[in-house]
């Protein structure tokens, strides 16, 4: 493997003058139709269809169309390989000469960056460093709005230095990983089983729904859901929910446990399908799900609803980063790629799948506009709502679940966390699935 | 280790004491014959566990592992109720799935050893058994799944016939669950060496016992049985070593409610916790060991084949 990027970076000889030409005007009429030069010199263009990238990281936003689109516009390769979380976060540590590029959660950034397998990125050479959603560089949505809980992405977003792995307070020079997609989470329900209107957090531990719950089974975010679940009961008041104590660790989980043994949940779920599962089949009416997931099930056929509650949102957002080990050409084609992913094409695939996009200027170029109203406006659609691969998503009409972009990313109680406390949660975690 | 075994050979050969060579290699070949897997066991059984043995004893936090030498792994591990109660609970799906096996494999090999009387059924019966393997064992259990659902075919159909009135809920997500897809899973370990010792029976010892006058029940339990022992204990420590090591059947067909040594192994290596795994691994292999050890006690495998 490293023969080959040696080769890669080696200057190019032998190439006649004729395919240089045509390589270099390839290239720069693709980068100009994205909108994407930046002034690199040309002799770049014609190594740089020699590249290539491997990006790893969580199946919700490695898709294939996004390689194939990197293809087209920048002209050099990017591997795809699709991962669980829990898979991603042992790749990104344990073999860290194994990618190029690596999507990983902000959550885990907290575990994964002071390791040392990324490198910091300049925030000069990233074009629309500007426009990106303030959430990820101040914390806040709006001047006004309020700070969640949590690993909130502003505070691992920064290091202190190029060569840092510790986390800046305030915006640095040096960026941890460039946000890609987010969203706000909260419980699925089944509209036709529960019977009444679901409004709070609370309504997951409902005795009227014993046997009937499900949990997810990955203690970081679980965790998350069930401290949403006591804070809403008025059982404990936290100091800061992604970063509990020993104590408030304790009594959730006891509350939790207490739930479980009195037979409230039918199963935890660990992977996508599993909760997809439980639902379609009515095993569980009301779990703790993925947007996607509820997406899957309504494409059933089978009514799900994806439920805001008036408690607020568990949010997560993921972002690339770059290896450590990437240097030359190759981490300049990474800071290419990282610059047309915040150029609008990508950012509009992802609205269109319900997630939400760092920069959204550069989005809402690439969408329609009665595309932009439903998804980011909360807006009734006008026509039929399609995905991005081209397939019937909502009819029109319908309204997207939590409204507007602000509505959602404005009602953020917590971020998914790691806690300093976190090896002794995951023992309390295990304890409680083993109860 | 092929080095030291190798290199004599040419200097034997072409020095003085030439005579030695052609004595050396019958002497050589068996230990020749052994190295290949020798040295496969070596590299990819015995250096891995070794690893995880020293691994254990290593510090961690939530972002690295240190070279260390610290007991904490254990003590964490071994004073903590969940780790007890997740012995248990394993133990107890292990005792059930090797008792039903046991009794359901030794049924169906009886059956195809002295029943059947004709070669040829025998093997094609017992070929019949080995279909449920031409498809994934994960496969073959999540079909379980909507089969025993709360709106399953089971439930369904009991409900339509008029037998109950509500779903049976143990019927999935539960220990009912985990050890019905054990036994379906393991079921034909059990089988194939209980019939294979049942197959090396001097059917002259039954026949003797017959003239004896021993009944049924008789030469079942005290001729039968015991020749069948070596069989039984293979199969045995095929079923239990296999149980207690097993975690996707644990996890999905519990639902993720119940907890196995297998699970417990697994969430700690997706939360980077290795050395806590590599010493629960290592507390597992020793209590399988023992099981182990105390079957081979109980029937001396080398003297009864």
């Amino acid at each position: 493997m490293s023969d080959s990027r040696t080769t890669t970076t080696a200057p190019a000889t032998g190439l006649s003058r004729r395919s240089l030409l045509k390589g270099t005007a390839a290239v720069a009429g693709a980068a100009v139709g994205s909108g994407a030069i930046t002034g690199f010199p040309t002799i770049w263009a014609q190594n740089i269809k020699n590249i290539t990238l491997r990006q790893f990281g969580t199946g919700v936003s490695n898709l294939n169309a996004v390689a194939d689109k990197v293809k087209e516009d920048l002209g050099f390769t990017l591997q795809m390989t699709a991962l669980d979380s829990d898979a991603v976060t042992q790749r990104a540590v344990t073999q860290p000469k194994s990618y190029d590029i690596a999507d990983i959660e902000y959550w885990i950034c907290k575990k994964v960056f002071p390791a040392g397998a990324l490198q910091p990125m300049d925030v000069g050479k990233i074009k629309n460093f500007d426009k990106i959603v303030p959430i990820f560089v101040t914390g806040k949505l709006t001047p006004e709005s309020a700070i969640a809980q949590g690993t909130a992405p502003h505070t691992v977003g920064f290091v202190e230095g190029k060569d840092s792995v510790k986390f800046a307070k305030a915006p640095t020079q040096w960026m941890t990983l460039i946000p890609t997609i987010y969203n706000a989470d909260t419980l699925g329900i089944r509209p036709d089983l529960v019977g009444r209107a679901i409004t709070s957090w609370t309504d997951l531990l409902d005795p009227a729904f014993k046997g009937k719950a499900s949990l997810l089974n990955i203690p970081s975010i679980g965790i998350m859901d069930a401290a949403m679940v006591c804070e809403a009961m008025g059982a404990i008041t936290y100091g800061d929910k992604g970063n509990m104590t020993k104590e408030e660790i304790d009594k959730t989980l006891s509350i939790m446990t207490e739930a479980k043994k009195a037979g409230q949940f039918r199963a935890f779920w660990k992977t996508f399908d599993e909760s997809v599962n439980l639902m379609s089949s009515g095993e569980v009416i009301i779990q703790s799900m993925w947007s996607p997931a509820v997406a899957a099930v309504r494409a059933k056929g089978i009514p799900c609803v994806y439920q805001p509650l008036k408690e607020g949102y568990r949010a997560w957002g993921g972002g690339l980063g770059i290896a450590k080990h990437l240097s030359g050409l190759e981490l300049e084609a990474a800071y290419e790629y990282i610059n047309w992913y915040l150029s609008g094409w990508v950012g509009a695939y992802l609205n269109r799948q319900g997630y939400y996009s760092a920069v959204l200027d550069t989005a809402k170029q690439h969408m329609s506009a009665d595309e932009w109203a439903f998804w980011m406006e909360g807006q009734p659609a006008k026509t039929d709502i399609l995905s991005p691969e081209g397939k019937l998503m909502e009819k029109a009409g319908a309204v997207r679940d939590g409204g507007s972009f602000a509505d959602r990313m404005g009602r953020v109680a917590c971020w998914n966390a790691v806690m300093d406390e976190d090896r002794y949660m995951v023992r309390k975690w295990n304890e409680f699935i083993a109860a | 280790m092929t080095d030291t075994t190798a290199s004599p050979r040419p200097s034997a050969a072409a020095g003085p004491a030439a005579r030695r060579g052609p004595a050396l290699l019958p002497r050589l070949a068996p230990y020749l014959q052994a190295a290949p897997l020798t040295a496969v066991l070596l590299l990819f059984l015995l250096v891995p566990i070794l690893t995880i043995a020293a691994v254990s004893f290593w510090d961690y936090d939530s972002v690295r592992i240190y070279p260390d030498f610290v007991l904490t792994n254990y003590t964490e591990l071994l004073t903590s109720p969940v780790t007890w109660k997740t012995y248990l609970s394993t133990l107890k799906y292990a005792a059930l799935t090797w008792a039903i096996t046991g009794v359901i494999g030794f049924t169906v090999a009886y059956f195809l050893a002295f029943h059947v009387r004709s070669t040829t059924w025998q093997m094609v019966l017992f070929l019949l058994c080995t279909i449920p393997f031409w498809t994934s064992n994960i496969i073959r259990m999540i079909s379980w799944i909507p089969f025993l659902g709360r709106n399953g075919l089971l439930n369904s159909g009991l409900i339509s016939a008029g037998i109950i009135d509500q779903p049976l809920e143990f019927l999935l997500f539960s220990d009912f669950s985990v050890v019905l897809a054990f036994v379906h899973l393991y079921t034909l370990f059990m089988v194939v060496p209980v019939f294979n010792s049942m197959m090396r029976i001097d059917r002259a010892l039954i026949e003797a016992a017959r003239d004896g006058g021993a009944g049924g029940a008789q030469i079942l339990w005290n001729v039968i049985l015991p020749l069948t022992k070596p069989g039984i204990a293979i199969g045995s420590i095929f079923v239990v070593t296999l149980v207690m090591g097993d975690f996707i059947t644990v996890r999905l067909m519990s639902g993720g409610q119940s907890a196995s040594i297998g699970l417990m192994i697994a969430n700690e290596i997706s939360l980077l916790q290795y050395p806590a795994a590599a010493a629960n691994a290592v507390v597992l292999l020793a209590v399988v060991l023992l099981m182990v050890a105390a079957m081979l006690r109980i029937v001396d495998i080398r003297k009864e084949l």
